[in-house]
């Protein structure tokens, strides 16, 4: 009886059963893959904070927790926004002028990445392998520093503004969060509009 | 296989028939054990093997026995390990049987591959044997460092925050695979939850396959021996190897001793050195992790420091991450680019035998820089060392083609 099969048919329908098959693995695979992602309860817990300022000193900073991130809240002095031209004109970052576009949100790109120039609001994690850098706000002791924010990790370098140091491991400038000034001495960490 | 055929027919009466006639039992017991013919001029450094085994058992049944105990939660894990450390009943035997246990395996399993490097374990037909084993220690790596996150202490955490960190670096599809690791914005509860799942289920259950089919392939192919030859060129009229002795109980008994002296070396370790000086148990990881400061010294447990020290050689991110993995995969390549016509390093030429002991150097001397801080002197060091280790595989084609080798004798010899 072998004289009576049909190789094409029997090619034909090997095959089909083998896509129709791969597929179904293809579209079962989705709901797994998908339950990796952040929860409902992770993403409303990533929601956006609100942050009391008004009784920050200038060069005082604190540390605030959003979406599980450490972010930092520095409110610069005069005297520290006038280092900022140094590490730039000393041309020692690598990103002075925020050009990498994802490091922050579009009201960020200016000299002081921060839409008031006295409060800077970052992400307290190094862009390079994501440790919580330390701040180190003082001038000195080696002449290429101006105060700003060090990584024990790996030895990465950012100024007062968060760009990073050319020659140090991390890529980028720290990240700025989305943040918006509900009142002058609030601010909303985690969201550019909307009601608070 | 040297099996007697008429054996396996001969009938047999009783329970034994019962079984066999619906459960290949004898059949397999002398296809793996009393007629598995390996050489019987195995070294010391064929012990490995059998340990790791033994390791794998160890890990198995205390883990078992610290899941009854242990909470997968950020708010729990911390306290429920200190949990069992006082209030369970010999609970802090079996954490430290379990840790110890984690840095043991990968003693043995580097000392394992770098026995299959010395007699050439890896070459031609155990091809397949190698892969099978390197993709074993890269499940082994896998399930270390999931369940380095479960105690939930300040290294745990960012130690975790590094290393998914790595993936970040990926172009594209990094940071969104990152979130698919992670489960969540940053490392929480979801993710220790997570690593729990895979420390305790998924990677212990491909590990346990891996390692079965690693056995397979090599009882297939037949074990190697110091010298590099294949037994089962000469057999005897009987069809057995005239240089194998079976491994049951020849092997096995010896191998026991050996065992005996592995646990005492395991058991001295865990009773008055469980935390090592900070190598199997850094001291960072007594605090519970704080999502808001990283530890002023930051590195991973001893077994991933030569990697890390790789990775830190190169002051960019990306190319730090692709070096990192080109130095753990490098291996899976040996099969080929090993061009000598010998196994052993019995036969091998000065020019092999500089390069193996350059490696084993320059992995040792990256071990011990991981750990140090990243500066000065240690990243120049870093560096020199990273390009050697990566000369012993990458020029491995031609220096191996031109070495001069000895001739292999034909049967097994032994030497001192």
């Amino acid at each position: 009886m072998t004289d009576d099969v049909d190789r094409n048919r029997r090619h034909f329908l090997t095959v089909a059963t083998a896509v129709t098959g791969g597929a179904g693995i293809a579209l079962a695979a989705i709901p797994f893959l998908s339950s990796l992602k952040p929860s409902a309860r992770a993403q409303a817990l990533g929601a956006p904070v609100e942050v009391p300022i008004g009784s920050l000193e200038p060069g005082e900073m604190i540390r605030v927790e959003w979406r599980g991130r450490l972010v930092f809240v520095l409110r610069r002095s005069k005297e520290m926004l006038e280092r900022l031209d140094q590490t730039k004109e000393m041309d020692l970052l690598r990103d002075p002028d925020s050009a990498v576009v994802e490091q922050q949100p579009q009201f960020a790109v200016n000299g002081y990445r921060s839409i008031k120039p006295e409060f800077l609001v970052l992400e307290g994690s190094c862009t390079h392998l994501g440790c919580a850098p330390l701040p180190q706000f003082q001038v000195g002791p080696s002449d290429d520093w101006f105060g700003g924010f060090f990584c024990p990790c790996h030895g990465s370098k950012f100024d007062l503004a968060g760009r990073v140091y050319k020659g140090v491991p991390a890529p980028t400038n720290l990240r700025v969060p989305p943040y918006r000034f509900i009142r002058d001495d609030v601010i909303m960490i985690g969201a550019e509009t909307g009601a608070a | 296989m040297a099996r007697i055929e008429s054996e396996i027919g001969t009938p047999k009466g009783g329970f034994m028939k019962w079984i066999d006639d619906r459960f290949p039992f004898t059949e397999t017991l002398k296809a793996h054990a009393t007629e598995y013919y390996a050489s019987k001029n195995f070294n010391i450094w064929y012990i490995f093997g059998v340990l790791a085994t033994v390791v794998l058992v160890i890990q198995l049944l205390t883990g078992i026995f610290l899941t009854m105990n242990y909470k997968p939660s950020a708010a729990e894990a911390f306290a429920s390990v200190e949990y069992i450390m006082r209030d369970v009943e010999w609970g802090w035997l079996i954490r430290y049987m379990h840790s110890t246990g984690a840095s043991f395996f990968f003693i043995v399993v580097y000392l394992h591959m770098f026995r299959a490097m010395l007699y050439g374990s890896y070459k031609k037909p155990r091809e397949l044997i190698w892969i099978i084993g390197m993709l074993i220690f890269f499940v082994l790596m896998a399930e270390a460092f999931a369940g380095y996150l479960l105690p939930w202490g300040q290294m745990s955490y960012w130690g975790a925050q590094v290393i998914i960190s790595l993936f970040g670096a990926i172009p594209f599809v990094g940071e969104t695979l990152v979130e698919y690791i992670r489960g969540d914005y940053s490392i929480s509860d979801i993710t220790l939850n997570r690593f729990f799942a895979l420390h305790v289920i998924a990677l212990p259950l491909a590990l346990v396959a891996l390692v079965f089919v690693h056995i397979v392939a090599l009882h297939h192919v037949g074990s190697n021996n110091p010298d590099g030859i294949e037994i089962k060129n000469h057999k005897g009229p009987d069809g057995i190897p005239l240089d194998g002795v079976a491994f049951h109980p020849y092997h096995t008994s010896k191998d026991l001793v050996y065992i005996i002296a592995f646990l005492m070396i395991f058991s001295f370790v865990m009773f008055f050195a469980p935390e090592m000086g900070g190598y199997f148990l850094e001291h960072a990881n007594f605090e519970p992790a704080n999502t808001m400061a990283t530890p002023e010294h930051i590195a991973p447990v001893w077994y991933f420091t030569p990697f890390y020290a790789i990775l830190r050689a190169v002051p960019n991110k990306l190319w730090g991450a692709i070096l990192m993995a080109a130095a753990v995969l490098l291996p899976l390549f040996l099969p080929w680019l090993d061009r000598s016509r010998v196994k052993s390093i019995r036969y091998r030429g000065w020019i092999y035998k500089t390069a193996l002991a350059v490696f084993a150097v320059s992995f040792l001397v990256l071990g011990w820089l991981g750990v140090q801080p990243a500066e000065g002197v240690y990243v120049m060091m870093a560096r020199i060392f990273s390009v050697l280790y990566f000369g012993f595989f990458l020029l491995m084609p031609y220096y191996t083609a031109i070495d001069k080798t000895k001739p292999v004798p034909d049967r097994v010899v032994y030497h001192a």
